[in-house]
């Protein structure tokens, strides 16, 4: 253990402030996978001067760095126990800008399915009789608990989208976040509908920005970018009925990535 | 005499949130322990009522960083519970995919995680202006690796295109070609890589334990194969259970597990221990200049045994693209599924070791029973027992000297701690 070793690390725990100008970002998480940030930390293979326009103060996944002192902060996660809302709320005070990173922020992503099941059974089928030693509420985005300014939606987020909106808050515009379906990228792409394919999709009703990147890949889209703000549900209930699915199905389509947004906290409240 | 407080509250550059703490007076150690603190978040309670298509890109969210391990480990279960065969072709593909699933996670773990520790600094953002070249290499690696996953997969992160019965996308001879000339010209990327990592002053600590992986007669395991471990026991994946032993600790949102012993290790340097033999060659030359050899029994070589199986990576990726493109690949569909009821247990040895999913599906194809089991639950028992051992040795030294040592020794376990919740932050009390 060399000297500079101990040093090093002695900075990393107090943690640094910037004194350069630039805008201050931090990172932080709650119930999720981890996988935007991976993401963000991917987009420097290609976007390494990044870290020319902001001093990162906060990045536990990736960085020994405990600042308090930021401007704009990258949250992903959604809110899954009362103790997250005190620790979110503390970000929200501090943060200029509070962007939720990624679907778990931005709508409960998988994480809201637990939603739909009644809460004593989800606990005790994981944690058994030791089901009350971990505390637990229904899961819920953000926006669920604090304003959000600015969202990257996706599971996981698009590592370009994520440069662009990065881009615009630094300019101070309103980050480009489609509200028109995957379809139009799918049209754009050349790619054969899947409908056609015999498959199913949730691309006529899923927000575009991803490229329309798992019917590119031959799997139908899943709506894990979450719904438009003016789908055409009644149309897409058609289609999915035309497809041969039950009403059943046809609930799991639209759960899978966006139970929140059909059930809110379901059963747990 | 000696007292100590060490409570590192979230251990930093591991992923998800976990507590270091300790606490000695006069000499005795009185608290030392590992706490997982990470939110949990009940995949299987919410998978059950879910139809098997979704099952893999559901549980695949338990990990942005071994997507596709989870994914692969749940298509496997669900392919065995429905009796679905893959192809030839399907399987050389799923073993591509996890080759640069294992190379993106060890070059994450290894380079932007773990080396800061060496260069004294917080992260691996410093090192852009000192060590240029080392930061440009990494990000040249990830890529690789990245690429690998998506030309196949759609993306690293949450793979598309793996589903039940194989693959919705079939990559191009010529994309597999350029692929291979990427992987060949790597060789030296991953030649500085074994110096660079070799030459580093790794801590000196030995404890002993039970070291449990994947193995198969012909090829070092990472998908499939037998359950064994390094005191001589070897189950079918079907007898998981016989292994893992869950428990709940009321500190740790994550469950513990133990075998034989009262703690047993997974992951690379488990692996390295049971499976050596199968490395290819250039792999066992990069062990030697890390003076590697089973049994290894110091926990912080865990890194360099990712080191070595990086090598592995690449060179085995090389012969399967070979194979690929010697038997000609052909657009293919997944292999269709025919519902029914079943029950299957999938593992992989996945980078941070053995994963069980196990699934029981009913007539219709619904989920209805699930469990799973993540590497890193089964390492909390065996880090904190290592915690434990290393603290008397050490505690006689600067509180920021141990803090920093019981730091890197979580990092070297290469913790997934929002897997293990399915994990964890260190607390020095």
């Amino acid at each position: 253990m060399s000297k500079e070793q101990v040093a090093g690390h002695k900075e990393q725990v107090a943690g640094r402030t910037s004194q350069n100008g630039k805008p201050k970002v931090a990172f932080f998480d709650f119930a999720s996978c981890e996988g935007c940030q991976l993401t963000v930390v991917d987009s420097l293979q290609t976007h390494l001067d990044l870290l020319d326009a902001v001093e990162i103060v906060n990045f536990r996944e990736a960085a020994t760095l405990d600042g308090w002192d930021f401007d704009i902060a990258f949250v992903e996660g959604s809110i899954t126990r009362p103790k997250d809302e005190e620790r979110l709320k503390r970000i929200r005070e501090q943060a200029k800008i509070l962007v939720a990173l990624g679907a778990c922020a931005d709508t409960g992503c998988v994480n809201a399915l637990k939603n739909l099941q009644p809460p004593e059974e989800v606990r005790r089928y994981v944690y058994g009789e030791h089901a009350d030693w971990y505390e637990t509420y229904a899961a819920r985005p953000l926006s669920a608990v604090v304003k959000v300014d600015a969202v990257v939606p996706g599971c996981p987020i698009d590592r370009e989208e994520f440069v662009e909106v990065v881009k615009a808050l630094l300019v101070g515009k309103k980050p480009p976040v489609p509200d028109y379906p995957v379809c139009v990228e799918c049209k754009l792409k050349g790619n054969v509908c899947i409908f056609h394919m015999g498959g199913i999709c949730m691309g006529p009703v899923t927000r575009a920005g991803c490229g329309a990147i798992c019917p590119t890949y031959g799997d139908g889209c899943e709506g894990c970018r979450g719904i438009i703000s003016h789908p055409n549900e009644n149309a897409m209930e058609e289609v999915l009925d035309e497809a041969g699915l039950t009403v059943d199905d046809i609930m799991h389509y639209f759960t899978m990535f966006n139970a929140y947004r059909e059930v809110g906290t379901g059963k747990w409240e | 005499m000696t007292t100590l407080n060490v409570n590192v509250h979230y251990v930093t550059r591991v992923e998800g949130h976990g507590n270091i703490v300790v606490d000695v007076k006069n000499g005795e150690v009185k608290e030392c322990r590992f706490e997982v603190v990470e939110a949990p978040r009940f995949f299987e309670a919410f998978v059950r009522g879910r139809p098997y298509h979704e099952i893999n890109h559901i549980t695949s969210r338990i990990c942005g960083i071994c997507s596709v391990g989870h994914s692969t480990t749940s298509t496997r279960a669900t392919e065995k519970a429905l009796g679905v065969e893959l192809s030839e072709q399907a399987w050389l593909l799923r073993k591509l995919n996890f080759h640069g699933e294992i190379l993106d996670s060890h070059i994450l773990h290894t380079y932007y995680l773990v080396a800061p520790d060496f260069f004294g600094v917080p992260s691996v953002i410093p090192l852009v202006e000192t060590h240029r070249e080392v930061v440009e290499r990494a990000l040249r690696l990830k890529k690789l690796a990245g690429d690998l996953c998506a030309m196949i997969s759609g993306r690293h992160t949450h793979p598309c295109a793996l589903v039940v019965g194989g693959f919705t996308h079939t990559p191009k001879e010529r994309e597999l070609r350029e692929m291979r000339e990427r992987l060949v010209a790597a060789r030296a990327d991953m030649d500085a890589t074994v110096d660079l990592f070799a030459a580093l002053p790794w801590p000196q600590f030995e404890r002993e334990t039970e070291y449990v992986s994947l193995r198969k007669d012909d090829e070092y395991a990472f998908i499939d194969g037998v359950v064994v471990t390094s005191d001589g026991f070897q189950y079918p994946i079907e007898d998981y259970k016989k292994v893992t032993n869950e428990y709940c600790v009321p500190f740790s949102t994550a469950k513990w597990t133990k075998h034989n012993r009262e703690s047993y290790m997974v992951g690379a340097l488990a692996r390295f221990n049971n499976n050596y033999e199968q490395l290819h060659p250039r792999a066992k030359e990069a062990a030697a200049k890390f003076g590697m050899k089973p049994i290894v029994t110091n926990p912080f070589l865990n890194t360099a045994a990712q080191v070595v199986e990086m090598v592995h990576c690449v060179e085995d990726s090389i012969r399967i693209i070979d194979e690929l493109l010697t038997r000609g690949v052909r657009e293919e569909k997944p292999a269709p599924v025919t519902v029914r009821a079943g029950e299957g247990v999938g593992s992989c040895d996945v980078p941070r070791g053995i994963l069980f999913h196990h699934y029981v599906y009913d007539e219709r194809g619904i989920c209805v029973e699930a469990n799973c089991i993540i590497p890193t639950n089964q390492n909390l028992a065996n880090l904190n027992a290592d915690i434990c051992a290393l603290v008397p040795q050490i505690m006689d030294r600067p509180q920021e000297e141990v803090r920093l040592l019981l730091e890197m020794l979580v990092r070297a376990y290469d913790p997934c701690i929002s897997c293990s919740t399915h994990f964890l932050t260190v607390e020095f009390v």
